[in-house]
């Protein structure tokens, strides 16, 4: 066994019995990184500099026993996420050379930690995409088979956690970019309820979907990272004060008894044989653990993905609006006026799926349609919340596929953005309901492809969702495989 | 004339806050350019904005001054629109469910009271300043100061209920004396803190329904809203007589030409997709904070104005101006509060108050001459101590030394003389001096009795009582003593 193949509750063992270094943790993942980046692209940006010094820093906090179980653990965050001093690009030209003045108060608690920042990890283009193919630096591949995507948007968080090139990373999901790309990379994600996790600082996509969550090597560690980064901002109007539990202290206790739902829904025609074969299997493994399965019906599952591409576009179209080359980021200089100044920048700046994006937000918001399509997109969007609060009122979670196929190759659907867009189906409707959903490794596809796991759970039951995952992995081996790379 | 105008307006109140209404930034005016500003007021990505409590309070307060519901749950709305001095692309104002509903304000014009409605009141924030210069180091450009981005505004949105540019400025200023009473503002207006939209529009008298409106952009004078309305006015019933047509379109006053100009059409109008912020959530307001808001809230000028006319005696005029501003109307009471008689003090506040400050250019706030020690001279005059003449000098004498009247008349020794043996001694020797001139008198021509007062006057260095010089001088002069 590697240094690099260690989860973060193993690294952070040996760091504290000092049988190891952060700084020589730190560097073999920098040295992994270096090995196999070439190949992943997971990353943007690597600062070994800074991770070798915040390593020693971490190192020397150990040593006076003040340090904490996240202290000195190498991490990677999505490149959403504002860090001070080091280039944030959220993967998009507009941002090239955008250095940030302040830090996302999600990196503030991990730094305060003692956590050590590796780099910046690929995503989609202002996390507008299910691939990690629409980022202005490069596709990420899929350690698991370099042709095929490794999801998105936060194909970086996850390749980087299959690749081990981080111990632990941190991702957003608005639609699914968490728990999808966990999914198609054989990793933990977890895309925790609205206002559980700070957004400040986190470049907006879709400001009433967005949610920041950990991307992991196995469900502690998910429990960890979650415990650090979530809780009350003063900072985000939007997050919500509400004591955040022990996450790791609730992993044990089983799942019998536990009621979990089957959206017949997301149970369809067309949905892979090996997803449903996994699904099945699943099933069968939590009826083994005494579990009691019960089907039920989320009737307004079809308008999930209409609703949301109003929705998320209409946020995205104003959200956006700032990328105008006047105060940061890319400006063209050779414009006569203001306009085409305005123009030029955000022509060269944006690519096709953010373009895309923006313009059906606008035209959703535009006078004369607003009633029709955004108003319209909200209401549904209060019918999806409400099948879910139903279904909980009978079961304590819900279990489904988190993607209709395993990963699928590079390039497969970049030009039929309708069929990209259907492949976050079934997590889609979790963001729109504001509650919270994880993704665990429940097996692989014929071609050796990891598959996910998917549980919901209610408002604010990140634990319940974890313990259960948690029980799943315990009876499972799947997430003992690693991606050979 | 045959038509009838019809007028809304629109102002603008900077609120006076210390810091601005979504961050932390301070809201002083004149600063060094974008020495005022963070990532939120900047529009950085990933910067969100919190709401500032005391602009909720403030928006209340304007509220309950104008009559208006109070909404129990208001909602914030993006505006959006590219302007470089917009630094995130939209502004965050209401749209939905603004905090204020349905109050109204009664104007007086031409002695008559007309209610005039107030559709709503919601908050916003303003936008930076361009500046158009030499920047050191730039070169000729236009630069961006983002210092005033993000200050609280309140919009304040009439009913079309006016009908002259007479009633929209005795509108505004009621308003302004209003929102500057509740203390939410420095109602200044050269700055930009108090600022108006007219939408004009005119019909033939007695028609049902209102013609088509132009908006008139940004007038801040009192003067220059009444210029642009009447011309504006002019301007309609001028097209509309010749068989043209109004459009509906944003005009421009210019204040040194007088009229106003197209900015743009409806057909250039922006689109401004409003939606509901997503980062703010809803604003929900207790009813017990409404009203303990509304317990805080000062005498509003209207009723004062009564107060002081039914139960303190005092002319209409006289109230009218002491309430023309609260720091005014503030000091008066402070007067009464010390103890000085409400017309007394009316006078001097009004006269030699009044003329000390216009003097020097200072407010009623920076007066030398404190409520306390103004009353302390007025009671001086009311027990006799000091003449009002002496009492003038004596007033001069506080306002450069910032002494107590009492200790200013034993310094100088400027007690009333009430003595009449002393004052008999005087009227004697004047008497005796100025035999022609009591021949005069008593050959019938009383005039000659003021030339012989001020003789005694300025013989006793204005010291004598008036009264008793009057009275002893008579009875000598008509050799009754």
């Amino acid at each position: 066994m590697e240094l690099f193949d260690l989860t973060l509750h193993e690294l952070s063992e040996k760091l504290r019995r000092r049988e190891l270094s952060s700084v020589e943790a730190t560097g073999a993942m920098l040295a992994r990184i270096e090995a196999t980046d070439k190949n992943v692209n997971a990353f943007i940006t690597v600062t070994p500099e800074q991770a070798l010094r915040d390593a020693d820093a971490a190192d020397r906090r150990i040593a006076t026993g003040e340090g904490e179980p996240l202290t000195g653990i190498p991490i990677a965050l999505k490149d959403i996420f504002l860090t001070q001093g080091v280039r944030t690009t959220c993967a998009s030209r507009i941002l090239e050379n955008f250095i940030p003045p302040y830090s996302a108060t999600a990196w503030e608690k991990l730094k305060e930690r003692g956590m050590v920042l590796l780099g910046k990890l690929n995503q989609d283009e202002f996390a507008m995409g299910s691939s990690s193919e629409s980022s202005a630096f490069g596709v990420t591949r899929n350690p698991w088979d370099l042709e095929c995507i490794p999801g998105g948007s936060s194909g970086g968080s996850a390749a980087a956690i299959a690749a081990r090139q981080a111990t632990a990373t941190l991702g957003t999901d608005t639609g699914g970019s968490i728990r999808q790309p966990a999914s198609h990379c054989g990793c933990v994600g977890l895309k925790p309820t609205y206002g559980r996790v700070s957004r400040y600082g986190v470049i907006a996509y879709a400001s009433s979907l967005d949610q920041v969550g950990p991307v992991t090597r196995d469900v502690r560690d998910c429990a960890l990272m979650l415990g650090a980064v979530a809780g009350h901002d003063p900072k985000d109007s939007t997050s919500v004060d509400l004591p955040v539990p022990d996450y790791a202290a609730a992993l044990e206790g089983g799942v019998k008894g536990l009621k979990i739902g089957l959206p017949k829904e997301y149970f369809i025609e067309g949905l892979d044989p090996d997803v449903r074969r996994c699904m099945d299997e699943a099933v069968a493994t939590y009826l083994s653990l005494g579990a009691e399965i019960v089907e039920l019906s989320l009737p307004h599952t079809d308008y999930a993905v209409a609703c949301y591409y109003l929705i998320a576009t209409a946020e995205a179209s104003s959200n956006l609006a700032r990328y105008d080359g006047v105060r940061f980021g890319h400006r063209n200089r050779d414009a006569k006026g203001l306009m085409e100044m305005y123009c030029k920048s955000r022509e060269e700046g944006f690519g096709a799926e953010v373009k895309r994006r923006i313009m059906l937000g606008t035209y959703a918001l535009s006078s004369g349609y607003y009633d029709a399509y955004y108003l319209k997109a909200q209401k549904v969007r209060t019918l999806i919340r409400r099948d879910f609060l139903k279904a909980f009122e009978k079961v304590d979670l819900i279990l489904a596929p988190v993607a209709p196929t395993p990963a699928f190759r590079i390039g497969e659907k970049v030009n039929d953005p309708l069929q990209m867009y259907l492949s976050d189906i079934f997590t889609i409707p979790v963001n729109l309901a504001g509650t919270c959903g994880i993704s665990v490794p429940a097996g692989f596809s014929s071609g050796g492809l990891p598959i996910g796991l998917q549980l919901v759970g209610r408002p604010f039951g990140e634990e319940s969702i974890l313990r259960a995952a948690y029980a799943f992995e315990q009876a499972t081996e799947w997430h003992k495989r690693k991606a050979q790379i | 004339m045959n038509y009838q105008p019809v007028i809304g307006l629109e102002v603008h109140v900077q609120l006076l806050t210390n810091t601005k209404i979504f961050c932390g930034c301070p809201t002083t005016f004149g600063s060094e350019p974008n020495s005022q500003s963070c990532p939120v007021c900047l529009g950085l990505p990933g910067a969100l904005p919190v709401l500032n409590k005391k602009v909720v309070e403030y928006a209340i307060r304007a509220g309950l001054a104008t009559g208006c519901a109070i909404s129990p749950r208001s909602l914030f709305a993006r505006k959006n629109y590219f302007y470089p001095d917009l630094p995130k692309g939209y502004q965050i104002s209401q749209l939905e469910l603004p905090i204020c509903i349905g109050g109204h304000l009664d104007i007086e014009v031409d002695d008559q009271v007309k209610r005039i409605g107030i559709t709503r009141i919601h908050m916003e924030e303003d936008a930076g300043k361009l500046v158009h210069a030499d920047i050191s180091g730039l070169g000729e450009g236009s630069g961006v100061d983002l210092n005033r981005a993000c200050t609280p505004l309140l919009e304040i949105v009439s009913e079309p209920d006016l009908r002259s540019a007479d009633e929209a400025v005795a509108y505004l200023k009621k308003l302004h004396q209003i929102v500057v009473y509740l203390g939410i503002t420095d109602g200044n207006m050269e700055e930009g803190s108090f600022r108006c939209d007219a939408n004009v529009s005119v019909m033939l008298k007695g028609a049902a329904a209102f013609g088509t409106r132009a908006e008139i952009k940004n007038v801040n004078s009192f003067k220059f809203v009444k210029q642009a309305i009447e011309y504006e006015i002019e301007r309609q019933i001028d097209l509309i007589e010749e068989g043209g047509k109004v459009v509906q379109e944003t005009r421009l006053f210019n204040p040194d030409s007088g009229v106003t100009r197209s900015m743009r059409s409806k057909e250039e109008a922006h689109d401004y997709r409003y939606f509901p912020d997503p980062d703010l959530v809803p604003l929900v307001i207790s009813n017990d904070w409404v009203e303990d808001i509304r317990l805080t809230l000062p005498e509003l000028p209207e009723a004062r104005r009564a107060r002081y006319t039914v139960e303190l005696g005092l002319s209409l005029q006289d109230a009218e101006v002491l309430t023309s501003n609260r720091e005014l109307a503030d000091y008066f009471e402070g007067c009464l509060g010390h103890g000085s008689q409400p017309k007394g003090a009316a006078n001097w506040i009004m006269g030699e108050v009044t003329r000390g400050l216009n003097d020097r250019g200072l407010e009623i706030t920076a007066c030398p001459v404190t409520p306390k020690l103004l009353a302390d001279l007025l009671a001086l005059i009311e027990k006799g101590t000091i003449s009002v003449k002496i009492a003038k000098t004596v007033f001069d004498e506080i306002w450069q030394s910032g002494k107590g009247a009492a200790e200013i008349v034993e310094e100088k020794g400027l007690v009333q003389v009430s003595d009449s043996g002393a004052i008999e001694k005087i009227v004697d020797e004047i008497i005796a001096a100025n035999q022609g001139q009591v021949e005069e008198f008593r050959g019938g021509k009383e005039k000659v009795l003021g030339f012989f007062v001020g003789q005694i006057m300025k013989a006793s260095k204005g010291k004598a009582n008036p009264a008793l010089v009057n009275e002893i001088l008579l009875k000598k002069l008509k050799g009754e003593g």
